[in-house]
This record gives structure tokens, C-alpha cells and sequence, in this order.
């Protein structure tokens, strides 16, 4: 019996918010009393798969193969339930990233397992491991019983702490990549990597975002939120008002209709705080609202507010925080 | 070639707050019911992928009987046939039940004409699970591409897509058929002209019921303890200064005290 973990990577790099899922895994496992694995799979693993030993994965399997480099469907579901077996597997985890979201639901219809897609906590119930996740947008929320052996999650970024890694290392179990480069029908032709440096609004600690506040001058008012956000080391978001307006691109959309984002701290310079944007980031651990109105909604949810001209207000922020954070 | 066009009707984003426990446990909602925005990019782009191809298209949907509204606003915007898979085909089942249904859907609707490409949503706004066209294409045995951002060429049996994924965008090339989940970047979803409004009105939508179709029982996974999630009640303490940089000092001590910075 394992709790089976697949940490995805770019490049060798391991996403960071595997780590967190794994170390829940291994807490999960500790009460189920059954062992972990991480999986990974790769053309270049070699480091992250000895990272997952130092996260807490009691086992680590590999499938490391030129033809494995780029994500495909098709070689990794069969390199995952090549693993699922061989570690006769009763939980197999993923982060809900779009592809940890579509492995995990082509893997759990395979194998007819039920699934919790973007499950926001795991636990225990009864030894039985249990899911929790959100329907209609955020405003439902259910608990997830499975009714199969197996039982599959993709979990969203940052449902669990990051935790410390230790010093451990191991020996990395391989797995055999079955397929060749003729039998994998998908064929990668292309590729480019998003601007290096630029932060993920899943994984973000700090998010600062700019709405329809910025209108008076769009492109200076995004410099401005820009430039906070890069001094606080932060994700650059937005509201769909300011997307829809062509201030900034739909990538950076927070909301309904955008990304859902959890971040510690959550700046909203110039944002109303119409529903669907709370939708997507009334989960920060804390709110900040900027906004000349003080009568906008975003005040009911902020836990501090500053009543002004974001214009004015936001680079006072980034000149008080660069003395503080130098 | 032909294209299939999974959508589902769910209820206005608008009203999604207002829904109560007790309608999502039932199922019986007082919201408006729409189609699913999402889709929307889905039913543009098997229309535009017609004019550009000169295929023909259908939208199917699963619902209740007589749940026809989204189906007839993707005719309204130019989809040529819909289908509605009645949902007690797969009554009671989970999402694998329902992926059966929606494929023997696609099955049949290629038995009329050589369906070769499946086009839907990212998700539903109602379930949010994003899971079903993977099984979709997992019943049809098709390759599955999700996250599409452009659909480049069909040629010679191919097709060629660029997807984004967080850490950036590829161009694939994937023989057919294929299943395609779209992303929100790939067209701007057209308003269905008056004219089409009209002629949709009139459309008689065939059903595809339990005679019809058999799907496969499936029940792995139950949805219990529904509950409203509770919102954390904040007291906003606005940051008083005489100056923007008197409030941004004071902001960036009360946040510094927080261990968020």
C-alpha cells in the first residue's frame, strides 16, 4: 500500500508545490500507516527525484528518457500506471496544474478510480483517505468519499505549508519507459518558455494586483503596480475589468474567470472587489486594499485599507518597502 | 471531417453566490441557467474551424429533459445540429458514467458523419471538476489536448495546436481524431445574431435516452457534506496619515508585524 506523489518538472526543475502535496502525503501516510512515492518522470531527474527523498517520499520511482523531456499525455498516464501498480498504489496525487489536472483524471479513468479535480485539503476518516473541494465557483464546498481502491486528487497550489527539506538522499527506483519516440502520437514542435523570473500567481506568497482603478493612465498605472511587485517579490495579478479593458493580458486575470490564488498577502490597487474577483483570491491569508472609494466593496474583505489615489499611494509603497527590504 | 462541440448549461455566474446547499444537493436550481461560458470559446471555434475547414458542426449537451437553452444559444451563434443526451443515461453515476455518455453521444453523432475533432470548455462553472473531456477521450480512445490557446491547421490527418501551460506554450501536432479542451485566449465568442435567435427558436432538438444509448454504471466517488464555505469576517482598519507616505510607512509596519513581507 503507497500514497503515490507525482512531482512535475520543467527542465529538472521540480514545481515547488509538489513538495508541499508530498509532505502532506507523508503525513497522511504516517496516520494510514502505508508508505509514500514520488514519481517522477523526465529526461533529467536526477536532482529532483534525490529533492523528494529530502521532502519526505519513503520511495522514489523514476522513468527518465529523451523521448519523456516535454510533457505528453500518452507516455506519462502509461509510465503512471506502470507506477500506480508496481507500488500497488491506494492514493495517486497530483498538483492541479493543467497537466497534474489532466494526468490525474486520465489516470483515475483508466483505472476507474474516483477523483477529487482541484481538491483543496486531504484526509483521514475512518482509515480512509477523504477529499474536500469547491463547486459552483467557490461558493459550495464538499466533502469527497471514494468508492474505488484507488483514489486519485489533484490538489491546488499552496492547500498545504511548504515544508523545510532535510538532509536525506536514497536510491531512485526506475521505472522502464515502454514507449518509443514512433509509438507516442502527440509530437512537440515547438516550445517557448514564459519570461524567465516572472513569478506564477498559483505558487505566489505576495500577489499584487491592478483593476479599473488604473484607468486614468493604464499603462502608467501597470508600471506602477509592476514595479511594487517586483520590489515585494511578487506575482503581478489583475481583475478582469482591467484584462477586458486591454490594460494587461488575460494570464494575469485573478478571478471567476481567471486563476484562484491563495497567496500569504494579497494588494489590490485599484480594484473594486466585485464577487467574481473575490471568487478567486478571498482565500489570501491577508488583504490589502488601495482605492480611492471608500465605500468599494473590496474593503468588506480587506484586512487593511488605504483610502487614496493609487497613483500617489503605490509608489510610496514600492519607495518605503525598497528601504526596508534592501 | 467533423466536429462535435460538448457544452453544458449551467446557472448565470452572476447568481452562483446565491445558490443554497440545499439546491446544489438536489440539483433543482432557481438560478438562470445559461451556457456554460467556458464553452463558449469551444462553440466559436467549432464554428470558425467550419468556415475555415467546411465541416459540419453538432453541440451536444447532457441535461434534464427540455433543457435545451444552451443548446439553442450555440445554435443561435451558427452551430449547425445539437443533441440532448438525457442525463438519466447515466443516473446517479460519476463522472465516468457521464464521459461514457457524452462519448456514445460523439459515436452517434459520427455514425451520421465522420466526427473527427471534439471541442469543449476548460470547465464547467458549476462542477469546476475540468475532468470529463479526459474521460471523453479516454471512452473514445482519442489523443487529448487541453489548455489550447490556437488551433494552427488540419492537414493530411493532423492537426496543429499551440497550448499553453504555466511555464509557457508549445505547438503539438497530433494525428485525428482528437478531444480539445479550449483555453479563454483562443477567439472572442460572437453574440448569436437575431436572425440565428430566430431559427433556433424554431429547432427541433433531438434526444438521445436510455433506448438510445448504454452507459457503462460508474460510481467511485461520492459528493457529501455539502456546506456554504464560511467567510472570515474582517474589520477593515483603514491606515490613517497625513501624507501617501505616512500611510505607506504605517501600511509597511503593520505588515511587516503580520510575517507576510
Amino acid at each position: 500500500m503507497t500514497i503515490l506523489v507525482w512531482i512535475e518538472q520543467n527542465d529538472g526543475q521540480a514545481v515547488s508545490n509538489c513538495w508541499e502535496l508530498l509532505a502532506k502525503a507523508r503525513a497522511l501516510g504516517q496516520e494510514l500507516d502505508t508508505e509514500v512515492a514520488a514519481l517522477l518522470i523526465g529526461s533529467d531527474v536526477e536532482e529532483a527525484a534525490q529533492q523528494a527523498f529530502a521532502y519526505g517520499a519513503g520511495r522514489v520511482l523514476a522513468a527518465t528518457d529523451s523521448s519523456l523531456a516535454r510533457f505528453r499525455l500518452q507516455p506519462f498516464v502509461e509510465i503512471a500506471e506502470q507506477a500506480v501498480e508496481r507500488t500497488g498504489a491506494v492514493a495517486f496525487l497530483a498538483n492541479a496544474s493543467i497537466r497534474g489536472g489532466v494526468l490525474a483524471a486520465t489516470v483515475a479513468c483508466r483505472q476507474n478510480a474516483g477523483i477529487a479535480a482541484s481538491a483543496t485539503d486531504l484526509w483521514v476518516e475512518d482509515g480512509k483517505l477523504v477529499a474536500a473541494r469547491v463547486i459552483y465557483s467557490g461558493n459550495i464546498r464538499a466533502r469527497i468519499q471514494f468508492e474505488s481502491h484507488l483514489a486519485v486528487a489533484s490538489v491546488r497550489p499552496r492547500s498545504f505549508p511548504m515544508p523545510e527539506a532535510s538532509e536525506r538522499t536514497g536510491t531512485v527506483e526506475t521505472l522502464d519507459a515502454t514507449l518509443n519516440e514512433d509509438d507516442i502520437r502527440q509530437k512537440i514542435t515547438d516550445f517557448r518558455a514564459a519570461e524567465a523570473g516572472e513569478i506564477s500567481l498559483t505558487d505566489a506568497h505576495i500577489i499584487v494586483s491592478g483593476g479599473r482603478g488604473v484607468a486614468a493612465d493604464p499603462q502608467k498605472g501597470f508600471e506602477l503596480v509592476g514595479e511594487l511587485a517586483q520590489t515585494l517579490g511578487a506575482a503581478l495579478g489583475a481583475s478582469r475589468a482591467a484584462v477586458d479593458a486591454g490594460y494587461i493580458p488575460y494570464k494575469h486575470q485573478v478571478g471567476q474567470t481567471g486563476k484562484t490564488v491563495k497567496p500569504d498577502l494579497y494588494v489590490a490597487c485599484g480594484i473594486s472587489g466585485a464577487i467574481q474577483h473575490l471568487a478567486g483570491m478571498g482565500n489570501s491569508k491577508i488583504i490589502v486594499a488601495v482605492n480611492k472609494d471608500p465605500n468599494a466593496p473590496i474593503f468588506e474583505r480587506a484586512k487593511y485599507g488605504i483610502v487614496d489615489d493609487l497613483f500617489t499611494t503605490v509608489p510610496a509603497l514600492t519607495a518605503e518597502f525598497s528601504k526596508r527590504l534592501k | 471531417m467533423n466536429i462535435a462541440v460538448l457544452i453544458k448549461q449551467t446557472p448565470d455566474t452572476a447568481e452562483l453566490p446565491k445558490i443554497s446547499v440545499e439546491e446544489a444537493r438536489s440539483g433543482e436550481l432557481r438560478a438562470t441557467m445559461v451556457l456554460n461560458p467556458w464553452d463558449e470559446f469551444a462553440v466559436e471555434e467549432a464554428i470558425d474551424l467550419s468556415d475555415r475547414f467546411g465541416c459540419e458542426t453538432t453541440a451536444v449537451s447532457m441535461g434534464r429533459a427540455g433543457e435545451t437553452d444552451a443548446l439553442k444559444h450555440a445554435l443561435a451563434m451558427g452551430v449547425e445540429n445539437a443533441l440532448l443526451v438525457d442525463e438519466e443515461v447515466a443516473s446517479g453515476g460519476d463522472e465516468w458514467a457521464a464521459a461514457d455518455a457524452l462519448a456514445a453521444a460523439v459515436t452517434r453523432v459520427g455514425e451520421e458523419g465522420d466526427v473527427e475533432l471534439v471541442l469543449t470548455g476548460k470547465m464547467s462553472v458549476d462542477g469546476n471538476s475540468g475532468v470529463i473531456y479526459a474521460g471523453v477521450a479516454c471512452k473514445l480512445g482519442w489523443d487529448l489536448l487541453v489548455n489550447v490557446t490556437r488551433i494552427v491547421d488540419i492537414a493530411d490527418g493532423k492537426l496543429i495546436a499551440e497550448q499553453a501551460f504555466e511555464g509557457g506554450q508549445e505547438t503539438v501536432e497530433v494525428p485525428m481524431p482528437v478531444v480539445i479542451s479550449v483555453a479563454k485566449e483562443i477567439n472572442e465568442p460572437r453574440y448569436p445574431s437575431f436572425m440565428g435567435i430566430r431559427k433556433a427558436s424554431r429547432a427541433a432538438i433531438p434526444v438521445l435516452g436510455s433506448a438510445d444509448i448504454h452507459v457503462a454504471a460508474s460510481s467511485t466517488a461520492r459528493w457529501t457534506d455539502l456546506e456554504k464555505p464560511e467567510v472570515e469576517q474582517v474589520q477593515v482598519r483603514i491606515i490613517e496619515g497625513d501624507s501617501v507616505e505616512e500611510k505607506a510607512a504605517r501600511l509597511a509596519d503593520v505588515l511587516m508585524a503580520e510575517k507576510v513581507i
